[in-house]
């Protein structure tokens, strides 16, 4: 677990570099194989909107995977992340042609006892968050 | 949902072998380029022996273990009804190529909220008899309007 940035260097709210993903139907085909969730509300428009979705609607879990690239972006190393927690709240609509934006940052939050650091991260979509309670403890150099 | 099978624990799962194409497709679906899920090289300068996965990349092998126990009808559990609503993972080591993954899924609780019920499924996530990393998955399964 070799961050590349040292505990030393951070304080208690340092913005970590923002990241923007564009989410387009594609993507969700890819992560629907990749992850093993075929779930129809995530590929097929028609079902989607027949269980009342707006329209065909991300995986929260891909929402999630993008997110903590923020921090692992920001560390190098990954394997950083000891933990790491979302609540789902709101949808990723994705209509189909040429995808969505979703903007995620992460701003340090505690230094902890045990040298570890929280990251609070934010994901918004369409001027509104879609995770909430988003965090990751990172173990820094 | 059957209360009763609160604290009931699910049988490990079939052991997925982890490779390195698996981790790359799965690092090239949620759209993560970082070298250490690709290149070997650069894995090892971080002092890892393989590629490492993504931090997201358990749900790969919790999901299917968890969707298992989700067709029990001990549980009673409406699957067409379920929302993901919280997900969690605490990480013990890196998952490594090679690593022979399998789940324990363990009904951590069930509750009430409204009409819905509030199912938390505790995964952990095995190789070779050790705990890589667990998760927790919140599913939120909607009752009768």
């Amino acid at each position: 677990m070799a961050s590349r940035i040292p505990l030393s260097a951070v304080t208690v709210g340092d913005e970590l570099p923002a990241l923007i993903m564009t989410f387009t139907r594609d993507d969700l085909v890819r992560y629907a194989h990749a992850s093993g969730d075929m779930n129809p509300i995530h590929r097929e428009e028609e079902f989607a909107k027949s269980v009342g979705l707006p329209d065909v609607i991300a995986h929260g879990m891909l929402t999630m995977g993008r997110a903590i690239k923020v921090v692992t972006d920001w560390v190098a190393d990954p394997t950083a992340v000891v933990d790491y927690s979302v609540r789902m709240t709101r949808p990723v609509v994705v209509p189909a042609g040429s995808g969505v934006d979703v903007e995620f940052a992460g701003k340090v939050a505690a230094i902890n006892d045990d040298g570890t650091i929280r990251v609070d991260l934010t994901a918004t979509f369409d001027g509104q968050t879609v995770l909430g309670q988003a965090r990751a403890t990172v173990r820094l150099a | 949902m059957n209360r009763e099978m609160i604290g009931h624990q699910y049988p490990a799962s079939d052991a997925l072998v982890v490779t390195e194409e698996i981790i790359r497709d799965f690092a090239l679906a949620i759209g993560d380029d970082n070298p250490i899920y690709f290149d070997q090289t650069v894995a090892q300068s971080f002092g890892h022996a393989t590629v490492c996965a993504p931090p997201t990349f358990p749900i790969v092998v919790t999901m299917a273990a968890m969707e298992k126990s989700f067709n029990d009808p001990a549980l009673n559990m409406d699957f067409t009804r379920v929302v993901h609503s919280d997900q969690r993972f605490e990480y013990v080591r890196p998952i490594a190529v090679g690593d022979p993954l399998v789940v324990i899924t363990v009904v951590e609780d069930i509750r009430a909220l409204g009409n819905n019920d509030i199912a938390t499924f505790r995964t952990e996530v095995m190789a070779h008899g050790e705990l890589v990393v667990t998760g927790w998955s919140k599913l939120v399964v909607r009752g009768d309007e």
